[in-house]
Protein backbone atom coordinates (compact mmCIF):
# COMPACT_ATOMS: atom_id res chain seq x y z
CA UNK A 1 0.00 0.00 0.00
CA UNK A 2 1.46 3.24 -0.95
CA UNK A 3 1.79 6.04 1.87
CA UNK A 4 2.28 8.84 -0.05
CA UNK A 5 0.19 9.56 -3.03
CA UNK A 6 0.76 12.33 -5.42
CA UNK A 7 -2.44 12.19 -7.74
CA UNK A 8 -1.75 13.88 -11.48
CA UNK A 9 -0.70 17.07 -9.06
CA UNK A 10 -0.47 20.43 -10.62
CA UNK A 11 1.01 23.81 -9.26
CA UNK A 12 0.83 26.92 -10.57
CA UNK A 13 1.83 30.27 -8.15
CA UNK A 14 -0.26 33.22 -9.15
CA UNK A 15 2.50 34.87 -10.92
CA UNK A 16 1.45 32.89 -14.17
CA UNK A 17 4.34 29.76 -12.93
CA UNK A 18 3.77 26.54 -13.89
CA UNK A 19 5.61 24.95 -10.84
CA UNK A 20 4.45 21.21 -11.24
CA UNK A 21 3.08 20.21 -14.52
CA UNK A 22 0.94 16.83 -13.12
CA UNK A 23 2.64 14.74 -11.11
CA UNK A 24 1.69 11.15 -10.32
CA UNK A 25 3.95 9.13 -7.96
CA UNK A 26 3.25 6.46 -4.48
CA UNK A 27 5.76 6.22 -2.08
CA UNK A 28 5.26 2.94 -0.14
CA UNK A 29 5.92 2.99 3.72
CA UNK A 30 9.47 3.76 5.46
CA UNK A 31 11.04 4.45 1.77
CA UNK A 32 13.93 6.65 2.02
CA UNK A 33 13.52 8.94 -1.25
CA UNK A 34 15.66 11.85 -2.51
CA UNK A 35 14.37 14.18 -5.25
CA UNK A 36 16.97 15.66 -7.26
CA UNK A 37 16.61 18.68 -10.17
CA UNK A 38 18.42 21.99 -10.13
CA UNK A 39 16.57 24.92 -8.23
CA UNK A 40 13.20 25.70 -9.98
CA UNK A 41 12.59 22.28 -11.33
CA UNK A 42 9.79 21.95 -9.00
CA UNK A 43 11.51 20.10 -5.97
CA UNK A 44 10.25 22.51 -3.35
CA UNK A 45 6.86 22.78 -4.45
CA UNK A 46 6.18 19.08 -4.65
CA UNK A 47 7.57 18.49 -0.81
CA UNK A 48 5.39 21.14 -0.04
CA UNK A 49 2.24 19.62 -1.57
CA UNK A 50 2.40 16.88 1.04
CA UNK A 51 1.78 19.48 3.80
CA UNK A 52 -0.35 21.72 1.41
CA UNK A 53 2.22 24.57 2.63
CA UNK A 54 1.48 25.00 -0.92
CA UNK A 55 -2.15 23.59 -2.37
CA UNK A 56 -1.89 22.18 -5.44
CA UNK A 57 -4.17 24.10 -7.80
CA UNK A 58 -5.05 20.57 -9.47
CA UNK A 59 -4.79 16.84 -8.69
CA UNK A 60 -4.28 15.91 -4.65
CA UNK A 61 -1.89 14.82 -2.17
CA UNK A 62 -3.31 11.77 0.36
CA UNK A 63 -0.97 10.46 3.15
CA UNK A 64 -1.93 7.38 4.97
CA UNK A 65 -5.25 7.46 2.18
CA UNK A 66 -5.84 10.67 4.06
CA UNK A 67 -6.74 13.64 1.37
CA UNK A 68 -4.23 16.09 2.75
CA UNK A 69 -4.87 18.76 -0.27
CA UNK A 70 -8.79 18.93 0.30
CA UNK A 71 -7.85 19.00 4.55
CA UNK A 72 -8.97 22.58 6.28
CA UNK A 73 -8.91 24.05 9.65
CA UNK A 74 -8.41 21.09 12.53
CA UNK A 75 -8.20 18.32 10.19
CA UNK A 76 -5.24 19.46 8.26
CA UNK A 77 -3.77 20.30 11.86
CA UNK A 78 -4.14 16.73 12.39
CA UNK A 79 -2.47 15.60 9.32
CA UNK A 80 0.05 17.95 9.62
CA UNK A 81 0.72 17.22 13.10
CA UNK A 82 1.78 13.75 11.44
CA UNK A 83 4.17 15.20 9.18
CA UNK A 84 7.73 16.35 10.16
CA UNK A 85 9.88 19.41 7.83
CA UNK A 86 12.98 20.47 8.01
CA UNK A 87 14.44 22.96 6.14
CA UNK A 88 17.67 24.65 4.84
CA UNK A 89 17.32 27.97 7.09
CA UNK A 90 16.63 25.24 9.66
CA UNK A 91 13.39 28.00 10.60
CA UNK A 92 14.28 27.84 14.45
CA UNK A 93 13.02 30.49 17.00
CA UNK A 94 16.85 32.21 17.22
CA UNK A 95 16.04 33.91 20.38
CA UNK A 96 14.71 30.63 22.17
CA UNK A 97 16.28 27.50 23.79
CA UNK A 98 16.77 24.53 21.85
CA UNK A 99 14.45 22.57 24.52
CA UNK A 100 11.57 24.93 23.71
CA UNK A 101 12.41 24.92 19.63
CA UNK A 102 12.16 21.32 20.03
CA UNK A 103 8.92 21.10 22.22
CA UNK A 104 7.19 23.56 19.73
CA UNK A 105 6.95 20.21 17.76
CA UNK A 106 4.64 18.96 20.79
CA UNK A 107 2.18 21.52 19.63
CA UNK A 108 0.50 19.95 17.06
CA UNK A 109 -0.96 17.36 19.43
CA UNK A 110 -1.77 19.84 22.94
CA UNK A 111 -4.87 21.05 23.92
CA UNK A 112 -5.13 24.86 22.32
CA UNK A 113 -4.95 26.11 25.72
CA UNK A 114 -1.66 24.17 27.18
CA UNK A 115 0.12 24.94 24.00
CA UNK A 116 -0.18 29.06 24.48
CA UNK A 117 0.49 28.57 28.19
CA UNK A 118 3.18 26.24 27.20
CA UNK A 119 2.03 23.99 29.78
CA UNK A 120 4.14 20.92 28.42
CA UNK A 121 2.60 17.40 30.00
CA UNK A 122 5.89 15.61 31.75
CA UNK A 123 6.31 12.83 29.45
CA UNK A 124 6.56 16.01 26.90
CA UNK A 125 9.70 17.38 27.74
CA UNK A 126 11.09 14.35 29.15
CA UNK A 127 10.16 12.95 24.95
CA UNK A 128 12.03 16.22 23.77
CA UNK A 129 15.09 15.80 25.52
CA UNK A 130 15.03 11.82 24.22
CA UNK A 131 15.00 13.67 20.51
CA UNK A 132 17.69 15.80 21.22
CA UNK A 133 19.60 12.91 22.70
CA UNK A 134 18.75 10.98 19.23
CA UNK A 135 20.59 13.69 17.04
CA UNK A 136 23.24 13.76 19.53
CA UNK A 137 23.37 16.95 21.29
CA UNK A 138 21.60 16.28 24.70
CA UNK A 139 23.68 18.98 26.66
CA UNK A 140 22.33 22.06 24.64
CA UNK A 141 18.85 21.67 25.98
CA UNK A 142 19.23 24.86 27.76
CA UNK A 143 21.13 27.11 25.53
CA UNK A 144 19.68 29.53 23.34
CA UNK A 145 19.01 27.96 19.46
CA UNK A 146 21.50 31.07 17.87
CA UNK A 147 24.39 30.28 19.83
CA UNK A 148 24.78 27.03 18.08
CA UNK A 149 26.47 26.11 14.85
CA UNK A 150 24.79 25.36 11.11
CA UNK A 151 24.99 21.58 11.78
CA UNK A 152 23.73 21.81 15.55
CA UNK A 153 20.91 23.75 14.59
CA UNK A 154 19.99 21.54 11.66
CA UNK A 155 19.50 18.69 13.95
CA UNK A 156 17.32 20.92 16.17
CA UNK A 157 15.21 21.03 13.33
CA UNK A 158 15.75 16.89 12.93
CA UNK A 159 14.93 16.76 16.96
CA UNK A 160 11.54 19.47 16.54
CA UNK A 161 10.42 17.54 13.60
CA UNK A 162 11.13 13.90 15.38
CA UNK A 163 8.79 15.51 18.59
CA UNK A 164 6.41 15.35 16.30
CA UNK A 165 6.34 11.27 16.50
CA UNK A 166 5.44 11.94 12.80
CA UNK A 167 4.93 8.63 9.61
CA UNK A 168 6.68 10.73 7.18
CA UNK A 169 9.48 13.49 6.86
CA UNK A 170 10.06 15.67 4.50
CA UNK A 171 13.53 17.99 4.58
CA UNK A 172 14.10 21.05 1.78
CA UNK A 173 17.74 21.27 0.89
CA UNK A 174 18.70 20.28 4.40
CA UNK A 175 22.64 20.42 4.14
CA UNK A 176 23.18 23.35 1.61
CA UNK A 177 23.73 24.91 4.15
CA UNK A 178 26.08 23.09 5.47
CA UNK A 179 29.76 22.44 4.98
CA UNK A 180 30.45 18.74 3.19
CA UNK A 181 31.43 17.10 6.28
CA UNK A 182 28.59 18.16 8.79
CA UNK A 183 26.32 17.80 5.69
CA UNK A 184 26.88 14.21 5.65
CA UNK A 185 26.68 13.50 9.54
CA UNK A 186 23.56 15.09 9.55
CA UNK A 187 22.11 13.11 6.33
CA UNK A 188 23.45 10.02 8.31
CA UNK A 189 21.67 10.96 11.32
CA UNK A 190 18.64 11.86 8.80
CA UNK A 191 18.71 7.82 7.66
CA UNK A 192 19.50 6.43 10.59
CA UNK A 193 16.11 7.79 12.13
CA UNK A 194 14.50 7.42 9.55
CA UNK A 195 15.25 3.62 9.48
CA UNK A 196 14.83 3.00 12.83
CA UNK A 197 11.47 4.56 13.49
CA UNK A 198 10.27 3.69 9.85
CA UNK A 199 9.65 7.33 8.81
CA UNK A 200 8.80 7.74 5.07
CA UNK A 201 11.30 10.50 4.01
CA UNK A 202 11.75 12.43 1.31
CA UNK A 203 14.57 14.56 0.72
CA UNK A 204 15.31 17.03 -1.71
CA UNK A 205 18.59 17.13 -2.56
CA UNK A 206 21.07 18.59 -5.79
CA UNK A 207 24.18 17.07 -4.92
CA UNK A 208 24.22 14.19 -7.28
CA UNK A 209 27.21 11.63 -4.71
CA UNK A 210 24.43 12.37 -1.79
CA UNK A 211 21.56 11.42 -3.24
CA UNK A 212 23.34 8.13 -4.61
CA UNK A 213 24.81 7.62 -0.73
CA UNK A 214 21.65 7.60 1.13
CA UNK A 215 18.56 7.42 -1.09
CA UNK A 216 16.76 3.99 -1.66
CA UNK A 217 15.16 5.62 -4.59
CA UNK A 218 15.70 8.80 -6.80
CA UNK A 219 13.20 11.10 -8.29
CA UNK A 220 14.42 13.55 -11.25
CA UNK A 221 12.90 16.60 -11.95
CA UNK A 222 12.38 18.89 -14.48
CA UNK A 223 10.87 22.17 -15.27
CA UNK A 224 8.26 20.47 -13.27
CA UNK A 225 7.89 16.98 -14.47
CA UNK A 226 9.37 13.65 -13.13
CA UNK A 227 11.32 12.78 -15.73
CA UNK A 228 13.49 10.09 -13.93
CA UNK A 229 11.83 7.35 -11.19
CA UNK A 230 14.79 4.56 -10.09
CA UNK A 231 17.51 3.32 -7.58
CA UNK A 232 20.81 4.91 -7.21
CA UNK A 233 22.15 2.33 -9.36
CA UNK A 234 20.01 2.89 -12.19
CA UNK A 235 20.80 6.90 -11.85
CA UNK A 236 24.54 6.89 -13.95
CA UNK A 237 25.83 10.29 -14.49
CA UNK A 238 24.35 10.20 -18.14
CA UNK A 239 21.04 10.18 -16.00
CA UNK A 240 21.77 12.66 -14.44
CA UNK A 241 22.93 15.25 -17.66
CA UNK A 242 18.94 14.28 -18.61
CA UNK A 243 18.08 15.26 -15.70
CA UNK A 244 20.10 18.31 -15.03
CA UNK A 245 19.73 19.50 -19.03
CA UNK A 246 23.15 19.99 -19.26
CA UNK A 247 26.50 18.47 -18.37
CA UNK A 248 28.14 17.79 -14.84
CA UNK A 249 30.32 20.17 -12.86
CA UNK A 250 32.03 19.67 -9.92
CA UNK A 251 29.28 22.38 -7.92
CA UNK A 252 26.91 18.82 -8.34
CA UNK A 253 29.14 17.09 -6.15
CA UNK A 254 29.21 17.71 -2.34
CA UNK A 255 32.27 16.19 -1.82
CA UNK A 256 33.88 14.51 1.63
CA UNK B 1 35.37 59.93 -22.87
CA UNK B 2 32.06 60.74 -25.04
CA UNK B 3 31.14 64.88 -25.00
CA UNK B 4 28.90 66.29 -22.66
CA UNK B 5 26.59 66.65 -25.66
CA UNK B 6 26.60 63.17 -26.69
CA UNK B 7 25.44 61.62 -22.89
CA UNK B 8 22.62 60.11 -22.98
CA UNK B 9 19.61 62.55 -21.11
CA UNK B 10 17.01 61.59 -19.35
CA UNK B 11 13.97 61.49 -20.31
CA UNK B 12 11.80 64.65 -20.51
CA UNK B 13 8.72 63.71 -18.80
CA UNK B 14 10.54 62.91 -15.62
CA UNK B 15 12.52 66.05 -15.65
CA UNK B 16 8.84 67.96 -16.33
CA UNK B 17 7.35 66.21 -13.04
CA UNK B 18 10.20 66.70 -10.86
CA UNK B 19 10.07 70.55 -12.09
CA UNK B 20 6.19 70.57 -11.35
CA UNK B 21 6.66 69.17 -7.70
CA UNK B 22 8.95 71.44 -6.63
CA UNK B 23 6.92 74.11 -7.89
CA UNK B 24 3.90 72.71 -6.31
CA UNK B 25 5.70 72.29 -2.81
CA UNK B 26 7.00 76.23 -3.06
CA UNK B 27 3.87 77.38 -4.16
CA UNK B 28 1.82 76.17 -0.98
CA UNK B 29 4.84 77.67 1.51
CA UNK B 30 4.17 81.11 -0.06
CA UNK B 31 0.42 80.44 0.35
CA UNK B 32 0.42 79.09 4.18
CA UNK B 33 3.72 81.85 4.82
CA UNK B 34 1.36 84.60 3.87
CA UNK B 35 -1.91 83.24 5.19
CA UNK B 36 -0.29 82.21 8.74
CA UNK B 37 1.14 85.85 8.85
CA UNK B 38 4.13 84.94 9.59
CA UNK B 39 6.96 87.54 9.34
CA UNK B 40 10.55 88.03 11.18
CA UNK B 41 10.10 91.50 11.48
CA UNK B 42 7.39 90.91 14.46
CA UNK B 43 9.82 88.32 15.67
CA UNK B 44 12.20 90.59 16.49
CA UNK B 45 10.42 93.65 17.40
CA UNK B 46 8.63 91.21 20.39
CA UNK B 47 12.03 90.25 21.32
CA UNK B 48 11.76 92.60 24.51
CA UNK B 49 8.46 91.47 25.75
CA UNK B 50 9.72 88.12 25.44
CA UNK B 51 12.53 88.85 27.43
CA UNK B 52 10.35 90.85 29.98
CA UNK B 53 7.83 87.96 30.35
CA UNK B 54 10.87 85.73 30.87
CA UNK B 55 11.74 88.15 33.63
CA UNK B 56 8.71 87.65 35.62
CA UNK B 57 9.13 83.67 35.06
CA UNK B 58 11.27 83.23 38.68
CA UNK B 59 10.07 80.47 40.16
CA UNK B 60 8.22 80.04 43.18
CA UNK B 61 9.19 77.25 45.43
CA UNK B 62 6.35 78.00 47.44
CA UNK B 63 4.04 76.62 45.04
CA UNK B 64 5.99 73.05 45.56
CA UNK B 65 3.96 71.48 47.99
CA UNK B 66 0.32 72.25 45.57
CA UNK B 67 2.63 71.16 42.64
CA UNK B 68 3.47 67.60 44.11
CA UNK B 69 -0.14 65.62 44.19
CA UNK B 70 -1.08 66.74 40.61
CA UNK B 71 2.14 66.20 39.37
CA UNK B 72 2.19 62.62 40.67
CA UNK B 73 -1.59 62.69 39.65
CA UNK B 74 0.08 63.34 35.67
CA UNK B 75 2.64 60.25 36.21
CA UNK B 76 -0.01 57.97 36.85
CA UNK B 77 -2.40 58.77 34.59
CA UNK B 78 0.41 58.25 32.20
CA UNK B 79 1.45 54.86 33.69
CA UNK B 80 -1.92 53.23 34.33
CA UNK B 81 -2.61 54.31 30.20
CA UNK B 82 0.38 52.68 29.20
CA UNK B 83 -0.38 49.79 30.60
CA UNK B 84 -3.96 49.53 30.20
CA UNK B 85 -3.53 50.73 26.37
CA UNK B 86 -0.85 48.05 25.58
CA UNK B 87 -2.38 45.05 27.09
CA UNK B 88 -5.73 46.23 24.91
CA UNK B 89 -3.19 47.20 21.40
CA UNK B 90 -1.72 43.04 21.38
CA UNK B 91 -4.83 41.32 19.88
CA UNK B 92 -4.77 44.16 17.40
CA UNK B 93 -1.02 43.93 17.16
CA UNK B 94 -1.46 40.48 15.52
CA UNK B 95 -4.89 40.82 13.74
CA UNK B 96 -3.52 43.89 11.63
CA UNK B 97 -0.26 42.11 10.31
CA UNK B 98 -0.75 40.61 7.41
CA UNK B 99 1.57 37.38 8.13
CA UNK B 100 0.20 36.32 11.70
CA UNK B 101 -3.90 37.90 11.10
CA UNK B 102 -7.07 35.40 10.42
CA UNK B 103 -7.97 36.23 7.10
CA UNK B 104 -7.88 39.52 5.00
CA UNK B 105 -11.40 40.50 6.08
CA UNK B 106 -10.61 40.70 9.28
CA UNK B 107 -7.19 42.45 8.58
CA UNK B 108 -8.52 44.83 7.07
CA UNK B 109 -10.84 45.65 10.09
CA UNK B 110 -8.18 45.96 12.29
CA UNK B 111 -6.16 48.51 10.13
CA UNK B 112 -8.90 50.49 9.25
CA UNK B 113 -9.41 50.46 13.20
CA UNK B 114 -5.88 51.96 13.77
CA UNK B 115 -6.13 54.10 10.97
CA UNK B 116 -9.29 56.21 12.72
CA UNK B 117 -7.27 55.37 16.10
CA UNK B 118 -4.13 57.19 14.98
CA UNK B 119 -6.37 60.08 13.15
CA UNK B 120 -7.51 61.35 16.38
CA UNK B 121 -4.73 63.53 18.29
CA UNK B 122 -4.55 62.80 22.46
CA UNK B 123 -5.59 66.77 23.26
CA UNK B 124 -8.96 65.32 21.01
CA UNK B 125 -9.07 62.26 23.10
CA UNK B 126 -8.86 64.18 26.24
CA UNK B 127 -11.31 66.79 25.09
CA UNK B 128 -13.81 64.10 23.99
CA UNK B 129 -13.74 62.52 27.27
CA UNK B 130 -13.80 65.45 29.38
CA UNK B 131 -17.35 66.30 27.48
CA UNK B 132 -18.74 62.18 28.28
CA UNK B 133 -17.10 61.72 32.00
CA UNK B 134 -16.70 65.41 33.24
CA UNK B 135 -13.28 66.67 34.87
CA UNK B 136 -10.40 65.03 36.56
CA UNK B 137 -8.09 62.33 35.83
CA UNK B 138 -10.40 59.20 34.33
CA UNK B 139 -11.06 61.05 31.02
CA UNK B 140 -7.30 61.57 30.94
CA UNK B 141 -6.17 57.44 31.38
CA UNK B 142 -9.25 56.89 28.58
CA UNK B 143 -7.83 59.12 26.14
CA UNK B 144 -3.99 57.94 26.78
CA UNK B 145 -5.55 54.57 26.82
CA UNK B 146 -6.97 55.06 23.17
CA UNK B 147 -3.86 56.63 22.06
CA UNK B 148 -1.08 54.44 23.32
CA UNK B 149 -3.45 51.79 21.38
CA UNK B 150 -3.13 53.69 18.44
CA UNK B 151 0.59 54.21 18.24
CA UNK B 152 1.50 50.33 19.77
CA UNK B 153 -0.81 48.35 17.53
CA UNK B 154 1.18 50.29 14.60
CA UNK B 155 4.56 50.10 16.08
CA UNK B 156 3.56 46.66 17.08
CA UNK B 157 2.12 45.21 13.47
CA UNK B 158 5.30 46.57 11.79
CA UNK B 159 7.74 44.93 13.54
CA UNK B 160 5.67 41.21 13.53
CA UNK B 161 5.86 41.70 9.62
CA UNK B 162 8.93 42.20 9.66
CA UNK B 163 10.05 39.03 11.33
CA UNK B 164 11.71 36.11 9.99
CA UNK B 165 9.14 34.14 8.53
CA UNK B 166 11.00 30.68 8.50
CA UNK B 167 9.76 29.54 12.12
CA UNK B 168 6.24 30.90 11.25
CA UNK B 169 6.21 28.11 8.19
CA UNK B 170 8.15 25.57 10.39
CA UNK B 171 5.10 26.03 12.63
CA UNK B 172 2.47 25.89 10.29
CA UNK B 173 3.70 22.88 8.98
CA UNK B 174 4.08 21.20 12.49
CA UNK B 175 0.31 21.80 12.65
CA UNK B 176 0.36 24.06 15.38
CA UNK B 177 -3.05 26.47 14.95
CA UNK B 178 -2.47 30.27 14.93
CA UNK B 179 -2.44 31.27 18.67
CA UNK B 180 0.26 28.69 19.44
CA UNK B 181 2.20 29.70 16.47
CA UNK B 182 2.18 33.44 17.45
CA UNK B 183 3.39 32.07 20.92
CA UNK B 184 5.99 29.84 20.22
CA UNK B 185 7.36 31.50 16.62
CA UNK B 186 6.28 35.50 16.96
CA UNK B 187 6.64 36.68 20.52
CA UNK B 188 10.38 35.76 20.93
CA UNK B 189 10.93 37.36 17.87
CA UNK B 190 9.02 40.59 18.56
CA UNK B 191 9.45 40.77 22.89
CA UNK B 192 12.21 42.68 23.11
CA UNK B 193 11.53 45.02 21.02
CA UNK B 194 7.69 45.93 22.19
CA UNK B 195 9.30 46.55 25.36
CA UNK B 196 10.93 49.01 23.95
CA UNK B 197 8.21 50.92 22.08
CA UNK B 198 5.95 50.49 25.59
CA UNK B 199 8.99 52.37 27.51
CA UNK B 200 8.93 54.86 24.51
CA UNK B 201 5.29 55.18 24.33
CA UNK B 202 5.40 55.45 28.32
CA UNK B 203 7.72 58.83 27.50
CA UNK B 204 5.34 60.29 24.67
CA UNK B 205 2.31 59.61 27.66
CA UNK B 206 3.74 61.59 30.50
CA UNK B 207 4.39 64.38 28.13
CA UNK B 208 0.92 64.28 26.58
CA UNK B 209 -0.62 64.29 30.36
CA UNK B 210 0.93 67.01 31.16
CA UNK B 211 -0.67 68.82 27.93
CA UNK B 212 -4.64 67.14 28.19
CA UNK B 213 -4.42 68.16 31.66
CA UNK B 214 -5.03 71.81 30.07
CA UNK B 215 -8.25 70.77 28.60
CA UNK B 216 -9.39 69.43 32.27
CA UNK B 217 -8.62 65.74 32.00
CA UNK B 218 -6.58 66.19 35.73
CA UNK B 219 -2.88 66.40 36.77
CA UNK B 220 -0.48 69.20 36.54
CA UNK B 221 -1.73 70.30 33.45
CA UNK B 222 -5.25 71.56 35.52
CA UNK B 223 -2.80 73.35 37.81
CA UNK B 224 -0.94 75.05 35.34
CA UNK B 225 -4.07 76.26 33.65
CA UNK B 226 -5.27 77.98 36.80
CA UNK B 227 -2.15 79.54 37.25
CA UNK B 228 -1.75 80.64 33.69
CA UNK B 229 -5.22 82.10 34.43
CA UNK B 230 -4.60 84.34 37.39
CA UNK B 231 -1.19 85.36 35.42
CA UNK B 232 0.76 83.33 38.72
CA UNK B 233 3.51 83.53 36.68
CA UNK B 234 5.84 82.51 39.15
CA UNK B 235 4.02 79.65 40.13
CA UNK B 236 4.11 78.39 36.17
CA UNK B 237 7.83 78.59 36.29
CA UNK B 238 8.06 76.49 38.98
CA UNK B 239 5.89 73.73 37.54
CA UNK B 240 7.68 74.47 34.22
CA UNK B 241 11.00 73.54 36.09
CA UNK B 242 9.30 70.33 38.07
CA UNK B 243 7.99 68.94 34.39
CA UNK B 244 11.22 69.60 32.38
CA UNK B 245 12.90 68.02 34.92
CA UNK B 246 10.69 64.87 35.78
CA UNK B 247 10.51 64.50 31.63
CA UNK B 248 14.00 64.73 31.86
CA UNK B 249 14.42 61.94 34.14
CA UNK B 250 11.65 59.45 32.84
CA UNK B 251 13.34 59.83 29.53
CA UNK B 252 16.49 59.07 31.06
CA UNK B 253 15.64 56.05 32.65
CA UNK B 254 13.54 54.63 29.71
CA UNK B 255 16.64 55.56 27.36
CA UNK B 256 18.79 53.39 29.72
CA UNK B 257 16.04 51.07 30.03
CA UNK B 258 15.44 50.30 26.43
CA UNK B 259 19.77 50.08 26.13
CA UNK B 260 19.34 47.50 28.01
CA UNK B 261 16.86 45.38 26.55
CA UNK B 262 18.16 44.98 22.86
Amino acid sequence: MAHIRFNDVEVVYRTGLKALKGVTLEIPRGQFVVVVGLSGAGKSTLIRTVNSLVVPTKGSVTVNDVNVTASRGGALRRARSDIGMIFQTFNLVKRSSVLRNVLAGRLGDLPAWRGVLGAFPREDVAYAHDCLARVGIPEKAFVRADALSGGQQQRVGIARALAQKPSVMLADEPVASLDPPTSHAVMSDLKRIAREDGITTIVNLHFIDMARDYADRIIGMRDGVVVFDGTPDEATDAVFEEIYGRPLESKDLRGA
Amino acid sequence: MPEASSLPRPPAAGRIKAALTVALFAALFVLAFRQTGFNFQALFSGTADFFRFFGRLVPDWSALPQIWPPLIQTIQIAYVATIVGSLLAMPIVFLASSNTSTDPVTLWIARTLLTVLRSIPDLLWAALFVAVLGLGALPGVVALVFFTMGVLAKLGSETVEAIDPGPLEALRAAGAGRNRTIVFAVVPQVAATMVSYILYVFEINVRASVVIGLVGAGGIGQLLLRYLNFFDYTGVAAIIVVIFAVVLLIDGFSVWARSKLI
